[in-house]
C-alpha cells in the first residue's frame, strides 16, 4: 500500500503550485485557478488521513464534500467579479485594479 | 324631621356658599347674572336650612342638655381620634338665626349696591370703584349714571366664602373648626376691604385689617393650644363639663396668678380683641370702611366682629369656671374692663367724625364694648341677646348708609362735580324726601341702636346689661356704659338729622334718589327684626309690659349653659337709666345739630376727638415706624446687603477663582492639550507612516501575510519543538 506521506508530499506539492500561481500570475482567473489548487490539496490531505486514521467515521469524506461545494460557490462569485470588474475596466490583470490603494 | 336628618342638614348649611365659591371662581365668573344668581341663590339655601334647624331648635325642649349635633372622627392623634362635628344648641339656634337672615341679606342687596344692569362704565377699571357711565337718551341727551361694578362676579365669590366662614363658625362643635371659619373670615375680609385695591387707602386698610386681627389670632391659637395640652380635647361639650372646668379652674400657671381656666379665657379673649375691634386692637375697623358698604355690613354687623363676641360666650364657661359669685375674677376683670372702656373711648370718637360709616364704624366698636363688658360680669344671656339685636340695627344702618351714599352718588354724577364726597354727611341734608324708605328704615335702625323705649329692638338688650351691671353691684361698669349709651344716642341722632333732616346743603343731595329694591327691601326686612327681635326678651318683671309675651329668649339662651342663670331683679335706677339716657340722647343731638350746616359750626369737632385719640398716630410712632426702621437699616441694610450678601459674594469670589484655575490647569492643559489633541496628534502621525503599506495591490497583501503566517508558523513550531 502506498505510505500516506506520498499522499501528503503531493498535496504539498500541489498547494505550493496553486500558492504560486496566486502571487505569482497577472490575470484574475489564473489567481483563481491557483486558489482552487489550494483548495484541492487541502481535500486530497483530508481524505488521505480519513483513509489512514480513522477510515471507520466518515467525517474526512464529509468535511472534503463541504470543502467542494464552497470552493464551487466561491468560483461562482469570484467568476461573476472577474466578469463585472472586465466590463467596468476592460482589464482582468490584478495590478491594475488598485482603487483599494490610498 | 328626626335628629338625624337634622344633623345632616346642619352638616350641609355651609356648604352652598363654599360650592357658590368655587363655581362663580372657576366656571362663571364672566357672567355678573348668572355669578349673583349662583351667590344669592347660595345663601337663600343656606337661610333655608338654617331656618329649617332653628325651628326645629326652638321647637325641641332641653335643647341645652340634648343639643342637635354629631362629630366624626378627623385626624388621627396618637391612640385617639380628633373628632370635628357640628353642634346647634340654644346659643348655636339663635346665632344661626340672624346670621342667616343678615348674610342673605346682605347677598339681595349687593346686587343693587354693585349696580347690577347699569351700563359698563366709560374708563372703569378693575380695581378702582365705578365712576358713571354716560348713556344717551331717545332724544339725544346725554345723561351720567351708575355703571356697573367691573369685578360684580369677584365681589360675590369673595362674600360666599365669607359666609362660608361664618356657617362654619357657627354650627362648629369644636374650637379648631370655629377657628378654621375664623381664619377664612380673616382672609375674606382682607380680600374685601381691599376689594377696590386700585386705591390706595383700601390697600393699606386691608393690610392693617390683616395685620391687626393677626395678632389677636396668635393668641388665639396660644390658648387653643393650651386648652388641647391641659384637656386633650377641643370639642365645647367636652370641655365643658363640671369636672373637667374644675381641673382647670383648680390647676395655677405662673402668670398673673390665673388659674389655667382663666389663662386660657384670656388667650381666647385676645383674639377676640382682635377680631371684635376691642381697645387696644380697634384701629383696623374704621379704617375697613375703604370696602364696599355690604362688607362694612359684612364684617361689622353679620359675621365677624359678631364672631368675636360669638366666640367669648361660647367660652363662658371657661371664662367664669372660677368665679364663685362673689367679686370677678381677674380673667372677669380685665374683660369687663376693655368692653366698658371701649364702648366710652370710641362712643366719644363717633361724635367727631364727619363720615356717614365712620360714624357707624366706632358706633360697632362701641356696642361691642357693651356686649363684652356684659360677660365680663358675667351677664351671659344679656350679651347674646344685645349681639342680636345690634347685628340686626346695625346691618340695617350700615345697608342704609350705603344706600344713602348710593343716592348721593347719584346726585354726583347728575352735577358732575366729583370733589364733593357722597360719605361726608355735611354734604347731606334733607334726604328724608328724596329717599324716604331709607330714611324711615334708618330712622328705626338708629333709634333701636340709640335704645329708644319700648319700641326697638336695641332699648331691650341694652337694657338687660344695664339692668345686670346694676343688679350685680357692678357700679363702675353700669356708670361708663349709662355715659356711652347717652352718647350712642347723642351721635346716633347728629346722624340722622345732618343726614336726613333740615334742608339739602348742596346741590348733590337735591338730586339724590332713592335706590332701587333689591337694595330697600332688604332695609325693610331688617328694620322689622329690628324693631320685633327686641320683644322676645321682655323681662318679666317689667312694669305693664313684663309677661304679656314670655322672656323666651332668657329662657331658651340661658339653657346652653349646664346653670341656668338667674334673670336679676327689676329695679327702677336702670331703666330709669336707660330711658333717661336714650330720650336724652337723641334729644340733644337734634338739639345741637337742627342747625349746624358746616364742620366749622360743629362745636365738637376737637382735635383729640377728631384724630381719635391719636391712637393711629401712636401706633404709627411706637410699632410701624420702628418696624419700618428696623426692616429697612437693621435687616435690609445691615443683615441683607451686608451680611448675608457678603457671604454670598465672598462664594461667588471663591468659587470663581477656582473656576478660572481648573480651566487654565486642569482643562486647557491635560484634558484638551494631552489627551484630546494629543492623541489625535499622534494617530495622525502613526498613520502618515503607514499609508505608504497601502498599495492596493491584492497580491502584495497576500504577500506579506504569507510572509506573516510562515514567521508566527515558524514562532509557534520552535516553541513547540523546544
Amino acid at each position: 500500500m502506498i505510505p500516506l506521506s506520498w499522499y501528503l508530499i503531493l498535496s504539498a506539492a500541489l498547494f505550493s503550485i496553486g500558492l504560486f500561481g496566486v502571487l505569482a500570475r497577472r490575470n484574475a482567473i489564473a489567481i483563481l485557478l491557483g486558489v482552487e489548487l489550494m483548495l484541492n490539496a487541502v481535500n486530497i490531505n483530508l481524505v488521505a488521513f480519513w483513509r489512514y486514521l480513522d477510515p471507520v467515521k466518515i467525517t474526512g469524506q464529509v468535511f472534503a464534500i463541504i470543502v467542494f461545494a464552497v470552493a464551487a460557490a466561491e468560483v461562482a462569485v469570484g467568476l461573476a467579479l472577474v466578469i463585472s470588474v472586465y466590463r467596468n475596466r476592460k482589464t482582468v490583470v490584478a495590478d491594475e485594479l488598485d482603487m483599494m490603494k490610498w | 324631621m328626626t335628629t338625624e336628618t337634622i344633623n345632616t342638614l346642619i352638616w350641609l348649611i355651609p356648604l352652598p356658599p363654599i360650592l357658590a365659591f368655587f363655581l362663580i371662581v372657576l366656571l362663571t365668573n364672566r357672567s355678573k347674572a348668572l355669578s349673583h344668581t349662583i351667590g344669592v341663590g347660595a345663601a337663600a339655601l343656606s337661610f333655608l336650612g338654617s331656618m329649617a334647624v332653628f325651628i326645629q331648635a326652638i321647637g325641641k325642649e332641653h335643647l341645652g342638655e340634648d343639643p342637635f349635633g354629631n362629630s366624626i372622627p378627623w385626624l388621627p392623634t396618637g391612640d385617639t381620634w380628633f373628632n370635628v362635628g357640628v353642634l346647634i344648641d340654644p346659643l348655636g339656634a339663635a346665632v344661626l338665626f340672624f346670621v342667616s337672615i343678615t348674610i342673605f341679606m346682605i347677598f339681595l342687596y349687593s346686587v343693587g349696591y354693585q349696580n347690577f344692569g347699569q351700563p359698563k362704565g366709560d374708563h372703569d377699571r378693575p380695581g378702582l370703584p365705578p365712576h358713571g357711565a354716560t348713556v344717551t337718551d331717545e332724544l339725544g341727551h346725554k345723561h351720567t349714571v351708575l355703571s356697573v361694578e367691573p369685578m360684580y362676579s369677584r365681589f360675590f365669590a369673595f362674600l360666599a366664602l365669607f359666609a362660608f366662614g361664618m356657617y362654619t363658625l357657627v354650627v362648629s362643635d369644636n374650637l379648631l373648626t370655629m377657628f378654621v371659619g375664623w381664619e377664612i373670615m380673616g382672609l375674606c375680609s382682607y380680600l374685601l376691604i381691599g376689594f377696590w385695591y386700585g386705591k390706595e387707602s383700601a390697600r393699606n386698610a386691608a393690610i392693617k385689617a390683616f395685620m391687626t386681627t393677626r395678632i389677636g389670632d396668635v393668641f388665639m391659637l396660644l390658648g387653643i393650644s393650651f386648652l388641647y395640652s391641659a384637656t386633650g380635647t377641643l370639642t365645647f361639650r367636652e370641655i365643658f363639663t363640671e369636672e373637667m372646668l374644675h381641673a382647670l379652674a383648680t390647676t395655677a400657671t405662673p402668670i398673673l396668678g390665673l388659674s389655667a381656666a382663666g389663662l386660657i379665657a384670656l388667650l381666647l379673649f385676645i383674639g377676640t380683641i382682635g377680631k371684635s375691634a376691642q381697645w387696644p386692637l380697634h384701629v383696623w375697623l374704621p379704617d375697613a370702611m375703604e370696602g364696599p358698604t355690604p362688607v362694612s355690613a359684612m364684617i361689622h354687623a353679620a359675621t365677624m366682629v359678631s364672631a368675636g363676641v360669638y366666640a367669648v360666650i361660647r367660652m363662658f364657661p371657661l371664662l367664669t369656671a372660677d368665679f364663685t359669685g362673689h367679686g370677678l375674677t381677674t380673667a372677669m376683670s380685665v374683660v369687663a374692663f376693655i368692653g366698658a372702656f371701649t364702648a366710652l373711648f370710641s362712643a366719644t370718637i363717633a361724635v367727631a367724625q364727619n363720615d356717614i360709616k365712620r360714624v357707624l364704624a366706632y358706633s360697632t366698636i362701641s356696642q361691642l364694648g357693651f356686649m363684652i363688658a356684659a360677660l365680663g360680669i358675667g351677664a351671659y344671656v344679656a350679651a347674646a341677646f344685645h349681639l342680636i339685636t345690634h347685628a340686626f340695627f346695625k346691618a340695617l344702618l350700615f345697608l342704609g348708609s350705603g344706600s344713602v351714599i348710593h343716592g348721593m352718588e347719584h346726585g354726583v354724577l347728575h352735577t358732575g362735580n366729583h370733589k364733593v364726597d357722597p360719605q361726608d354727611m355735611f354734604n347731606m341734608g334733607g334726604l328724608r324726601k328724596k329717599m324716604p324708605i331709607t330714611f324711615w328704615t334708618f330712622l328705626i335702625g338708629g333709634f333701636a341702636l340709640s335704645g329708644f323705649p319700648v319700641i326697638t329692638a336695641g332699648f331691650w338688650s341694652k337694657d338687660e346689661i344695664l339692668a345686670d351691671a346694676f343688679g350685680h353691684g357692678h357700679w363702675a361698669v353700669f356708670a361708663t356704659l349709662a355715659i356711652a349709651a347717652f352718647l350712642t344716642a347723642f351721635y346716633t341722632m347728629r346722624q340722622i338729622t345732618l343726614t336726613f333732616l333740615g334742608e339739602p346743603r348742596t346741590e348733590e343731595a337735591e338730586h339724590a334718589q332713592e335706590t332701587p329694591w333689591t337694595m330697600t327691601v332688604p332695609l325693610m326686612v331688617l328694620a322689622f327684626f329690628a324693631i320685633t327681635y327686641g320683644w322676645v326678651g321682655i323681662p318679666e318683671h317689667f312694669p305693664v309690659l313684663g309677661g304679656l309675651i314670655p322672656n323666651w329668649f332668657h329662657e331658651f339662651v340661658g339653657g346652653t349653659l349646664a346653670e341656668h342663670p338667674e334673670a336679676v331683679e327689676f329695679s327702677w335706677i336702670p331703666l330709669l337709666t336707660s330711658l333717661v339716657v336714650a330720650l336724652g340722647g337723641l334729644f340733644f343731638g337734634w338739639l345741637v345739630y337742627r342747625n349746624v350746616n358746616s364742620p366749622a359750626e360743629d362745636k365738637l369737632q376737637i382735635p383729640v376727638l377728631k384724630n381719635k385719640w391719636y391712637f393711629d398716630e401712636a401706633y404709627d410712632f411706637l410699632f410701624v415706624k420702628p418696624a419700618y426702621w428696623f426692616a429697612e437699616t437693621f435687616i435690609y441694610k445691615w443683615m441683607d446687603t451686608g451680611v448675608i450678601d457678603g457671604i454670598l459674594h465672598a462664594f461667588g469670589k471663591v468659587t470663581a477663582f477656582l473656576g478660572t484655575s481648573i480651566r487654565q490647569y486642569i482643562d486647557k492643559l491635560i484634558i484638551n492639550e494631552f489627551m484630546g489633541d494629543g492623541t489625535a496628534r499622534v494617530t495622525q502621525w502613526f498613520g502618515g507612516r503607514l499609508q505608504p503599506m497601502q498599495t492596493g495591490r491584492i497580491q502584495q497583501y497576500m504577500l506579506a501575510s504569507l510572509g506573516l503566517l510562515i514567521v508566527i508558523g515558524g514562532l509557534l513550531f520552535s516553541m513547540l519543538v523546544r
